[in-house]
């Protein structure tokens, strides 16, 4: 699934603006920084309602295709501005998590590997 | 031989800062091609060493140097050292604030993530003085 695909899907709002569109390799849902260091891919998508700079520089370091953020929890326009800065795409939805995850799963998109 | 060699101090504290080391540290190995799958490795290690140096530490630096090899990052700070490393080293111990817990850090995996993707990993710390930790991964 592309990333422009899920934003179609899930009704998202793309908060970075214009983008790349990119492949979703994998998914991925934790609001554990250190865990998603641990267990994250590179050309995942990350759900979380973490939206604070140390998420940009996780998704940064690892490459992940974007970070969706669920619920229009709110981001602060600094967090947008580095993450456009660092080419990540941060997505806003309105669904919960748990929603957002079954769009990727129905899109055929894979849970990130366990282990 | 070694190719490159740098040192970047890492201010205690600062958690909008944090991680700026790690992304210039994974830019500089990108430029050199270094393969994707190490510059994973060592952009995880360097990035929760980082981290910690912002919440644990009083401050300290990372050295990051490359031989044709290895690249070897080296993490000293100025204290205030851990007083029973077997127990740091244990996957869910943690001793972070409930601040920097709701960020979603101090789930007790920095340093048990920072051995599992090093191919070296060596710490020693001393209580007043400091810590040191030396990762190294094979390219």
């Amino acid at each position: 699934m592309q990333v422009s695909e899920f934003v179609k899907l899930a009704g998202g709002r793309v908060l970075t603006g214009e983008y790349e569109d990119r492949e979703i390799a994998c998914g991925y849902t934790c609001d554990l920084l250190s865990h998603v260091m641990g267990k994250g891919q590179a050309d995942m998508a990350w759900i979380t309602v973490q939206a604070h700079m140390n998420v940009i520089a996780v998704a940064a370091l690892l490459d992940f295709a974007c970070v969706i953020i669920p619920e229009n929890l709110p981001v602060d326009e600094t967090i947008i501005a580095k993450a456009a800065q660092e080419d990540i795409i941060m997505i806003s939805c309105e669904q919960t998590a748990f929603e957002l995850v079954n769009v990727l799963h129905e899109g055929g998109v894979p849970s990130a590997k366990k282990g | 031989m070694t190719m490159i060699k740098e040192t970047y101090p890492v201010k205690a504290g600062d958690m909008t800062a944090a991680g700026d080391v790690s992304a210039r540290i994974k830019r500089q190995m990108k430029q050199l091609g270094i393969p994707a799958s190490v510059v994973r490795r060592v952009s995880v290690g360097t990035y929760e060493a980082e981290i910690n140096l912002v919440i644990h530490s009083e401050g300290g630096r990372i050295d990051f140097s490359i031989s044709p090899e290895k690249i070897t990052i080296r993490v000293v700070d100025q204290g205030p050292g851990i007083p029973d490393l077997k127990k740091a080293m244990t996957e869910g111990w943690s001793t972070a604030t409930n601040e920097v817990r709701n960020m979603g850090f101090g789930a007790g995996m920095g340093l048990p993530n920072m051995k599992r993707n090093a191919d070296e990993f060596t710490i020693e710390s001393t209580v007043g003085v400091g810590t040191d930790i030396t990762m190294s991964f094979n390219i």
